[in-house]
Parts: C-alpha cells; sequence; structure tokens
C-alpha cells in the first residue's frame, strides 16, 4: 500500500464506493491498522450546542494525530450533541470518524436505522457499547434501554454488513461498509475471564478494539499475555487507551466517579509530588504510550484526554508512536 | 432472594445435572403435553417455573432461559439486562456498577460457569431477548423445540431432499414435503 491512498480522504458525498479487497470498510483507520502501521485514535469532546463551528473546532487539536476521531455517544449517560451528527459533520470535512453506539439510549429498531444513516453520510467506522447506566449521568431519571449489548450489536451489524440483512432477515439492497469496533477494559475485574470476553467480542464481529484506560502495565501485559495465548491478537486489532491526568484529585475523582477505570495508588502519588501535577500527568502519558507500544500485539493508541485535548498533538509527537507519519490531510470545513 | 441465588451458582454443577434430568423428562412428555395440548398448559406450567425459578434464581420470566450458558446466574438480574455480559464496569471485588452493594451477575455466571461439566457454553454469543416472549414458560419452550428436532432427525431423509431440490420444493412443494405425512396416504410396503 502506498502512502498517496493512505493519505485519501474519508469517503465523500455521494459516492458509495466498494471497499478495496480485503478490506470491509475501506476507512482510514481500517487501511492503516492492515498495513501494519501503528494507529492512533483519539476521543472527542462532543459540545453542548448546535453549531457546526464548535464541532470543527473540537476537532482540530486532534485531527493533525488521529487517524479517527471517536465521537461519544452520552458518555456517562450525560447528554451533549450526538455521535452520529458529529461524524457526520466530521466526515465532510475529510476527518475519519468513529460513530459510537451506546445500547443504553434505543433500541435495536433506533439503532440498525442509524447505521444505515451514519454509512450513507460516509461514516466508516463504528464502535458498540453498552452504555454507562443511566443513574451517573446528568438525567437519572431517564428510562434505561439496554434493548441489545454490545456484543449482539456487533453481531447485528456484521449481520447487516456481511449478509445485507436486518435482523428481522429483511434485505438491505446496499449494506452499510463499516469497521466494527468494541471495548474492553483489561484492567478492571473479573480479570480472568477479560481475554475470554474478548474473544467473544471477535466471535461476536469485532475488527478492532479500544480499550479503557490503560494506568496499570503490569495487569495490561497479562492480559495481552493471555490474548496471545488465544491468539486473538491476530484477529482483531487491539488499541490501548490513554490519557493524561491533570491532578492527583482528579485522578481520584475519576477513580471513585466514573465506572470502570482502575488508577492504581502509586500512579495517583507519582503526580501528587510532582511540582507540576499537570506536566507530570502529561510525561506519565507519554510514558506509557512508549511502554504499551513495545508490548507484542497491540496495533494503536486510543488517546482520551477529556478537557485537555489541546495537550493531544504533543503528547502523540513526544511519544514518537506515529514515527514521523502524518495520519490527516484535511479538507478547510464548509461553515458558512 | 439473594442469598439463595448466590448458594445456586455455588452449586451451579448440581443444578447443572438437575437440569438436564428436567429437560430430559419434559422432553419424554412432549407426546402427552401435545395431546393435552400445550395452549392449555402453559399457564399452570409457567405459575409453577416462576415459583421455583423465582425462588431459585431471582428469575424474571424472559421466557428465553439461558441459565446452563450462564453458570445458573440469571442475566436478567443485571441491571443492564445484558445477555453477554460483564460490562467494563465492574467495581472492584467484583461488584455491580449499578447496585455496589450486589455481586456483579456476570461475575458469578463465569464463576459459576467454569464449575459446571458444560461450562464452555458461556462463550457462546447469545442474541437478544424476544420481548414478546416475556410470562412465557422457558421450560415448555425448549422441550417443544427439543422434541420437534428429534422428529426432525427421524425424518432426515425427507429434509435431506427437501434441501437438496429448493427450486423443486419452492416452486412445487408437493415434490419434496417437510411435513409429516399420515399413514393413511403412503402405500403400505413400499415405504422404507
Amino acid at each position: 500500500m502506498n502512502d498517496d491512498q493512505q493519505l485519501k480522504p474519508e469517503p465523500w458525498l455521494p459516492s458509495y464506493d466498494d471497499p478495496p479487497p480485503g478490506h470491509v470498510s475501506g476507512s482510514r483507520l481500517e487501511r492503516v491498522l492492515r498495513s501494519g502501521q501503528f494507529a492512533v485514535t483519539a476521543e472527542l469532546n462532543p459540545p453542548d450546542s448546535a453549531d457546526p463551528a464548535d464541532v470543527f473546532e473540537a476537532a482540530r487539536p486532534l485531527a493533525e494525530v488521529a487517524d479517527a476521531i471517536n465521537a461519544t455517544d452520552a458518555s456517562g449517560a450525560n447528554c451533549h450533541m450526538s455521535s452520529i451528527g458529529i461524524c457526520s459533520l466530521l466526515t465532510r470535512a475529510g476527518h475519519g470518524t468513529i460513530y459510537q453506539i451506546s445500547c443504553r439510549d434505543r433500541n435495536r429498531i433506533a439503532i440498525q436505522g442509524d447505521v444505515l444513516g451514519a454509512a450513507a453520510m460516509g461514516v466508516r467506522n463504528v464502535l458498540c457499547l453498552t452504555g454507562d447506566g443511566v443513574g451517573v449521568g446528568d438525567q437519572p431519571g431517564a428510562k434505561p434501554v439496554f434493548d441489545l449489548d454490545s456484543l449482539s450489536l456487533l453481531r447485528t451489524i456484521r449481520t447487516m454488513r456481511d449478509e445485507g440483512t436486518f435482523l428481522s432477515g429483511r434485505r438491505i439492497t446496499r449494506p452499510p461498509r463499516m469497521f466494527l469496533g468494541a471495548a474492553e477494559n483489561p484492567c478492571v475485574p473479573p480479570l480472568d475471564w477479560r481475554p475470554e470476553r474478548l474473544a467473544k467480542k471477535v466471535e461476536a464481529g469485532a475488527d478492532f478494539i479500544q480499550t479503557n484506560y490503560i494506568f496499570d502495565v503490569p495487569v495490561f501485559e497479562r492480559f495481552m499475555a493471555r490474548v496471545r495465548d488465544l491468539g486473538l491478537e491476530r484477529r482483531v486489532f487491539i488499541l490501548a487507551g490513554v490519557g493524561p491526568l491533570a491532578s492527583a484529585r482528579a485522578a481520584r475523582w475519576m477513580r471513585s466517579n466514573v465506572p470502570g477505570i482502575h488508577i492504581p495508588d502509586a500512579v495517583i502519588e507519582r503526580i501528587e509530588k510532582s511540582a507540576k501535577p499537570a506536566e507530570e500527568g502529561k510525561r506519565l502519558c507519554i510514558e506509557l504510550m512508549q511502554q504499551i507500544r513495545e508490548i507484542p500485539g497491540v496495533a494503536g493508541v486510543h488517546v482520551m484526554a477529556y478537557r485537555r485535548e489541546h495537550e493531544v498533538s504533543e503528547i502523540v509527537a513526544e511519544s514518537g508512536v506515529l514515527k514521523g507519519r502524518v495520519p490527516e490531510r484535511r479538507r478547510t470545513p464548509v461553515t458558512k | 432472594m439473594y442469598r439463595v441465588r448466590l448458594f445456586a451458582v455455588r452449586h451451579s454443577r448440581a443444578f447443572e445435572w438437575l437440569y438436564a434430568r428436567l429437560e430430559s423428562t419434559m422432553v419424554a412428555l412432549d407426546p402427552l403435553f401435545a395431546r393435552i395440548g400445550y395452549g392449555r398448559i402453559e399457564r399452570p406450567i409457567a405459575a409453577i417455573e416462576r415459583a421455583t425459578k423465582g425462588l431459585l434464581f431471582d428469575c424474571k420470566m424472559c421466557g428465553q432461559c439461558v441459565l446452563s450458558s450462564t453458570g445458573m446466574s440469571c442475566p436478567m438480574n443485571c441491571p443492564k439486562q445484558l445477555r453477554n455480559g460483564p460490562c467494563g464496569g465492574v467495581r472492584p471485588g467484583g461488584y455491580c456498577e449499578v447496585k455496589p452493594q450486589m455481586r456483579c451477575v456476570w461475575v458469578l455466571a463465569w464463576d459459576g460457569a467454569a464449575r459446571m461439566k458444560d461450562g464452555s457454553k458461556v462463550r457462546d454469543v447469545q442474541p437478544p431477548v424476544d420481548r414478546r416472549l416475556e410470562g412465557s414458560s422457558s421450560w415448555l419452550r425448549v422441550s417443544r423445540e427439543k422434541a420437534a428436532g428429534l422428529r426432525e432427525a427421524r425424518e432426515a431423509s425427507r429434509t435431506t431432499i427437501a434441501k437438496a431440490f429448493p427450486d423443486a420444493r419452492a416452486h412445487e412443494p408437493a415434490t419434496a414435503p417437510l411435513a409429516t405425512e399420515p399413514a393413511a396416504a403412503i402405500k403400505p410396503g413400499r415405504d422404507q
């Protein structure tokens, strides 16, 4: 695969080309991963606004270093602009996007329709999530849906893509070309069963995995060793989740308030003892990326820098994981 | 009851054995059930099932029981009703993200499955729940399904012909019928 092909922007309306041979979607992320290069994805903080300029503004610090930008779907059960809206805007501006779907808010009818809609808008990557419970969010009185779970969602979209039918068996004339992603959380219980569950996600249809934050490298290494024993790293691309911690207080708050985050005491202590905690948090993130890159079977990193998006390009650049590669060739966003 | 439910998972292997016996009994009773009419026995059997499984597993009568594949830990007790868990929010010590005082249903499920003879079924990807079946008897559904499967196996030759000539069957169903033939329709001595 030559450089030119890799730098080709995401599909642009209204064409709906078939993916290149050996690919399921042809998204930039898929092409980078299949060509064996270390991929970088980054999470976008969705705006509480209806102005497209705010979306482009939020994407700007991520675009130059990320092969694809994740648009979260009401993460932590907090209401923000929808993932499908953000992905549609960014895809039209030439960015690679990852459309996140959480099973918390929509049933199978809504989700399957949205997948077709997203594909028509040029979105080529999708991340299938169960979603946090409604209780932790800003509207705890909402009805939790959970009609599907992350695995039945993966299988549903794979059926739409590969069999060309809805879950009901009805035919889809042009199936959605999607690179299917799933999440995994290697550092929380049940540690022994996490790799087995990853195997189940691969079985259900996952092409790539983005993990939750990894702050505990030894635990992650044990997870990856088991993953290699099961031969999973050859069947799925694993992107390890990383992010800068702003302060010891923020780290403690995250640990006790955000579901599924494991931060060892030693990590918090290191930031606490530092004279410049934010600087130390960034340093730590860079070191983690460099350690994680060396673990066999890791195909990339997923940077989640909540409210520290401005640091992402510096972190990625200093870590050297891109080895001088430039992921993004941007079009000028079209706003009025 | 939470404590009985934990007991059931601890003894998942014994319950697996019990369930296998129950299932073969139900399948053997299929001709009787069919004669009385499945529609007629649906409500009384569902009531018995609700009482028994409610006590043992905190059963929610989803109608599509997967206990044998989930270490005898009922997934409908998961606040997210995951059929393929656990989620990424499990708390230290294996407690639930949403109900912090409860052990994660799926941590129990994987542990329970590890104790079972046929525990590898926990690796199967389960489909989403068909909400229309809520409240109906899963036991009867399984025995009907299994009995139908056995009947189909007995009629394997007919099925093979039907599968081998799909077009003929679609256009002229009489050329490769799948339905059971009444004895009177078959010429004596010619069959088999």
